[in-house]
């Protein structure tokens, strides 16, 4: 396959050479192309930075991978981000607490091997196990007896299997969680939850060169560090088949390159345009430029920790900064509109009957620079006089977006040094001075949700001493009612407490909210009925090579 | 002096070798009646020459500070600033660089607005009246920034410039001049700097400091850059130290301390200015690059170098917040590779 | 000359040992990488507690050090965090960055030292002026403004070239992007010659040449140029390393994923093995090409010699 691939490129580069003609994105030589579904579309990619397993798999780059190579037991839809069954027959449950999970019949992997109760029951054991390192172990967290297989306080791990599943036949099982979870079933969306093969256990290193799934794709090859060809998967028993010949992921350095050459006509399909590129991607793309919303909130984050931030009243001084942060003009004109002023803790993804509320924030997130300077007098001061927010200079475009905020809150305060970005240099670093407790001032903090439930935008980030809760934000009130929420069964009544939970947030401005992020991609005129999900991931399934 | 037919055979001078140990100023001396007597076939006639023209040019002005004919060696020097008074290309770069000076001191001389002043709804606007340059991605005017930024700019090139210059080109050429095992330590010493990615470095070495002023960052393009310096200027001394006139000045019975000053030094320097007068705008850019990495400058530092890189995302959109910070980056450049080339003629009495 | 070069190389076992101590120790300063693992949420102290121990992180660093320095003597550099070998990483990304180099390199030797010479015979004239105007763009603009230009106008608006280069990164995919990465070295080059031969050409061989003579070709090859290589060819050894290793916006641009791509991204992800790796093999280079840069510079001047 690689020599193959090598001669295209010497052709490609001979016909660049001569100044003939663009080089194709690889469809035509290698599918036939046509209408008929069997062309081959070219994507920009990212290498991975965990193993592709799918409970090891905690980015976007790995994600798209494992949303093209398997099918769990629900999915969420394309559009709506519901929770729909995939190989789920049904889950039933009377307590919010023990769930018989039937298995869909007539599911295969790849290899041929059937997909049964346990495929999922050894791919979740693997996943919650300490011993082999899943990054998304604490999924199965809600499993009675993960703290046998995964002792959080460091303890020896006493147990091998989570004791909460029990396989009752070829496709039943069960699951005991911990606590009551009435959406429990809603997560299991997530790609950490997809079965696994035996082929995954038998031969570990191999099946990691190669992964094998149960998905509409097929993997047909992979280089590290280059490409991976997917290839449609003929036989796949599932509705969702794809309607293309399969996808080539390739790896780019940076997506500004993936974007030029999207305009050269050398790739089909970039699925993050890059920020700079934002105010050409009209122009140079025309229609072919999709902005959709995605589950993901921006929001800063305050050190509760530190003592000149975590008192009494400073909540008011919190609020003013959030009154003093101009949203509607900065995701104008710094991310041309792919992002949205943010109204609530959430994101709009969830629909109203899944928790988003518009407005839930009030006045709070309103850019009202006379009030926001009386605010943060009112409240003492911004502590020392100056608010450093911190970000991490690696990654991302951070550096645009926290100027411009400290600039509207200078221009609020009317003081050109009331606010300034604070960079800081890896990653790595930055987090672990989060972790650590050592921020002195707001930070930048992202989400981007797992599953889509209002669970999962505010448990995880501000329950006390919850996994993601950076801020170290804590509060009674708070803890309550999202308890009262989980144990809810009626999904109505579950939301409303969710939103109860939201308005403590708001009263004590536990973090601004600054903005929903939206998915943006670009695509070129060889395919057609181009979409992102709610994940921001390109359902390609559906994607119609011409 | 390859033209003569006879390259390697010819009676050499035989310079102390790199590799072997120091001191010729203890055998040297063994040797030089031997050396001086083919040095004067040699370049000596050059050199002759210069010194002839030097001292007919010192009697032009009489000025006070001919001291008397034995000073002649000092004589170098004063003449280099004699013919360089007298150099439009000196002067006018000596008044750009004082222009830049003069606004580093006192920015609100020609930019009466606030450079930290930013209003977003001007994003990337062009130029309108009284915001002459337009406006950058973040909605500040480009002039007013482009003027504050002289002050940190031309201090971190300028420093970090003379910092590096200096460092490099004393343990260079002492490396190149005594050879040895001097050189080898040294050399060996700048193979091991240079293996340090200017990446790591700067998240090493610049995340530990706390404080906000340039020096950390001065201090650390000299630690990094010294090296190369330092190879340019051994590789100078090598060379030079191979002419004839400083064998002659060995012969003599010169002190190192004088043949590296007098005769080594003026005649050895040109690569190190030209290498220090380009790398003078690359660490007006680098420290953009540091700042980038979230090391450097802390905000609201303003520099060309910061500016220059938030505004080539915009490229496509806004050339223009570009072009200005860009200009006045080249401008300062030029104004010292033409004060660069001045000295560097000054200091060649062949071209005289 | 054997002795020398002898010598040389047995003083490049401190260096390599002084080096990988000293990158060794950097990366261990930028403190602990397990939390960059993790995405924007805390790992769970159990895995981090765990991936700490597998990657030998838990030990002190003198141990990491002798154990790391043991596995590179029988030829095993480490894995990186994505699972990958690094001996693997270097060999995707060692072939494509020497090729890069030397496109770079020949651009550099080739058109550096060519309008170097030509400046330097014609000071002042505005063959002069326009090189000179020339290094300034080049020193002013920043590569990625240079190298984004480039590779919208050639790659896009007038398609004569593939904007970003393949994976197999033959050399004609190079050429643009070794132009970029040589563009600020080139004004060094250049005015480095410049500057060389406008001082060597009133030489009194230079003179005794012309008298004698020779054709002006003649003069200039044999006699000027090599005369005036030796500070630039030490700036182009010393330039080797920066151009393999610091290739990070050119490699990103066009999409080359070479070492100074993998470098970058090993610090930033503090992966000590990948980044200790490729410095080693870096240091190896700069050691031959300063220990080559001395060797020529008998070459050029006869009157330098070795023992």
């Amino acid at each position: 396959m690689r020599g193959a691939t090598h001669a295209r490129w010497a052709v490609c580069a001979t016909a660049a050479a001569l100044a003939a003609t663009a080089c194709g994105g690889g469809g035509d030589d290698s599918g036939g192309g046509g209408g008929d579904g069997s062309g081959v579309l070219s994507s920009s990619w990212g290498d991975p930075q965990n193993p592709l397993e799918p409970a090891n798999t905690n980015e976007v780059q790995g994600g798209k991978v494992l949303d093209m190579l398997f099918r769990g037991l629900k999915r969420y839809d394309a559009k709506s981000g519901e929770a729909n069954d995939m190989l789920a027959e049904k889950i039933e449950t009377s307590d919010s607490q023990n769930f018989t999970v039937t298995v869909k019949s007539g599911w295969t992997f790849s290899n041929g091997e059937a997909v049964s109760a346990k495929s999922f029951v050894d791919a979740w054991n693997y996943g919650a196990s300490l011993k082999n390192n899943q990054k998304n172990a604490y999924f199965f967290g809600y499993i009675d007896g993960y703290d046998k297989v995964h002792p959080e306080d460091g303890g020896k791990q006493t147990a091998q299997t989570l004791s909460g599943l029990k396989v009752t036949g070829d496709n039943t099982f069960t699951i005991k969680l911990n606590q009551k979870f009435s959406t429990f079933p809603d997560t299991l969306g997530y790609a950490a939850f997809a079965p696994l093969p035996q082929a995954f256990f038998d031969d570990h290193a191999a099946w990691l060169k190669k992964p094998v799934g149960n998905g509409p794709y097929t993997i047909d090859s992979y280089a590290k560090g280059s490409v991976m060809k997917m290839r449609k998967w003929d036989k796949y028993p599932g509705e969702d088949k794809a309607e293309n010949g399969g996808v080539d992921l390739k790896v780019y350095t940076d997506n500004n390159t993936a974007y030029t050459d999207l305009m050269a006509g050398n790739l089909d399909l970039v699925d993050d345009v890059p920020a700079a590129q934002l105010k050409n991607a009209k122009s140079d793309l025309g229609d072919r430029y999709i902005n959709t919303p995605a589950g993901i909130i921006q929001t800063l984050a305050f050190p509760f920790y530190d003592k000149n931030w975590g008192k009494d009243g400073m909540e008011k001084v919190r609020t003013g900064l959030s009154m003093a942060i101009n949203r509607e003009q900065i995701t104008e004109t710094i991310f041309q509109k792919t992002r949205t002023p943010a109204s609530d803790w959430t994101s709009p993804v969830l629909g109203e009957a899944g928790g988003f509320k518009e407005g839930l924030c009030g006045d709070a997130c309103e850019y009202d620079p006379k009030k926001a300077k009386e605010m943060i007098e009112d409240g003492g001061g911004l502590p020392g006089g100056q608010v450093k927010i911190s970000y991490n200079a690696d990654t991302g475009s951070h550096k645009e977006w926290v100027d411009a905020v400290c600039n509207s809150v200078n221009n609020a305060l009317d003081n050109d040094k009331a606010c300034v970005g604070n960079p800081v240099g890896t990653f790595a670093d930055f987090r672990n001075q989060i972790t650590q407790s050592k921020m002195s001032g707001p930070f930048r903090a992202g989400w981007q949700m797992d599953y889509p439930l209002i669970q999962n935008f505010l448990q995880p980030l501000y329950y006390t001493n919850a996994s993601s809760n950076d801020g170290k934000w804590t509060s009674e009130k708070f803890d309550d009612l999202v308890d009262k929420a989980n144990a809810e069964t009626d999904q109505a009544k579950a939301v409303g407490l969710f939103q109860d939970a939201e308005k403590v947030l708001r009263d004590d401005m536990g973090a601004i909210p600054l903005w929903y992020q939206n998915g943006s991609a670009g695509y070129s005129d060889r395919i057609s009925n181009v979409a992102l999900n709610p994940f921001s991931l390109p359902v390609y399934n559906e994607i119609k090579v011409s | 002096m390859p033209e003569q037919p006879t390259p390697p055979e010819q009676p050499r001078p035989d310079r102390p070798l790199p590799s072997m140990p120091p001191g010729p100023h203890l055998s040297g001396g063994g040797r030089a009646p031997e050396d001086g007597a083919i040095a004067a076939t040699g370049m000596g006639g050059a050199m002759d020459l210069a010194t002839e023209e030097g001292a007919s040019l010192q009697k032009v002005p009489g000025g006070p500070d001919g001291t008397g004919p034995q000073d002649r060696p000092r004589s170098l020097w004063s003449d280099a600033w004699r013919d360089l008074r007298r150099n439009p290309v000196f002067i006018i770069s000596g008044l750009v660089i004082l222009f830049l000076v003069v606004i580093s001191l006192w920015p609100s001389l020609i930019a009466s607005g606030n450079p930290l002043k930013c209003d977003l709804a001007k994003s990337q606007e062009g130029s309108q009246p009284g915001h002459p340059f337009g406006y950058n991605g973040q909605g500040c005017d480009v002039y007013t920034r482009t003027v504050y930024g002289a002050r940190v700019s031309v201090t971190v090139g300028v420093c970090a410039t003379l910092g590096v210059a200096i460092l490099g080109s004393v343990l260079g050429g002492l490396a190149g001049f005594f050879g040895g095992a001097w050189d080898a330590v040294l050399s060996r010493i700048t193979d091991i700097f240079f293996a340090i990615p200017v990446v790591l470095g700067g998240l090493v070495l610049l995340s530990v400091v706390t404080s906000s002023t340039i020096w950390p960052v001065i201090g650390f393009m000299v630690l990094l850059g010294w090296p190369q310096i330092s190879r340019i200027a051994r590789g100078s001394v090598i060379t030079t130290k191979q002419n004839d006139y400083v064998q002659a000045a060995r012969a003599l019975g010169a002190s190192n301390s004088r043949m590296l000053l007098r005769h080594i030094t003026p005649n050895a320097i040109a690569p190190v200015i030209v290498v220090a007068t380009i790398a003078l705008g690359t660490y007006i850019s680098l420290e953009a690059t540091l700042s980038f990495l979230g090391v450097g400058l802390k905000p609201p530092t303003v520099s060309w170098g910061i500016d220059i890189s938030s505004a080539s995302q915009y490229i496509r959109t806004a050339p223009h917040a570009l072009l200005w910070p860009a200009g006045a980056l080249a401008v300062t450049v030029l104004a010292f590779i033409m004060l660069g080339d001045a000295v560097r003629d000054a200091l060649d009495p062949k071209l005289r | 000359m054997g002795r020398y070069v002898i010598r040389r190389l047995l003083q490049m076992i401190p260096v390599f040992i002084g080096a990988t101590l000293l990158i060794f120790l950097m990366v261990n300063v930028m403190g602990d990488p397990i939390a960059g693992l993790c995405g924007d949420r805390q790992c769970d102290p159990a895995t981090a507690t765990q991936l700490r121990k597998e990657f030998g992180l838990d030990k002190p660093v003198w141990q990491q050090y002798a154990t790391y320095m043991g596995n590179v003597f029988t030829g095993d550099f480490g894995t990186a965090f994505n699972g990958q070998e690094v001996t693997e990483l270097m060999s995707t990304a060692f072939p494509v960055t020497i090729r890069l180099t030397i496109v770079a390199i020949v651009f550099e030797v080739v058109i550096g030292i060519a309008l170097g010479v030509v400046t330097g015979l014609r000071r002042g004239r505005p063959v002069d002026t326009g090189v000179l105007l020339i290094t300034l763009v080049v020193i002013s603009v920043p590569t990625f403004v240079t190298g984004l230009l480039l590779q919208l106008l050639l790659g896009v608006k007038w398609g004569w070239i593939s904007p970003s280069v393949s994976s197999e990164a033959p050399f004609d995919e190079l050429i643009v992007p070794g132009l970029v990465l040589a563009s600020v070295s080139l004004a060094y080059v250049t005015r480095l010659t410049r500057t060389s031969i406008a001082e060597n050409r009133r030489a009194d061989y230079v003179r005794t040449a012309i008298a004698k003579g020779l054709p002006r070709r003649r003069v200039i090859t044999r006699h000027l140029l090599r005369n005036s290589l030796i500070p630039v060819v030490t700036f182009i050894g010393t330039d080797i390393g920066a151009l393999m290793g610091g290739a990070i916006v050119t490699e990103r641009i066009f999409n080359i994923h070479g070492v100074g791509f993998q470098l970058y991204q090993g610090i930033l992800r503090q992966n000590t093995q990948t980044v200790v790796g490729f410095v080693t093999v870096l240091v190896l280079v700069f050691l031959v090409a300063n220990l080559l840069v001395d060797l020529l510079y008998a070459v050029l001047d006869p009157r330098i010699r070795y023992a």
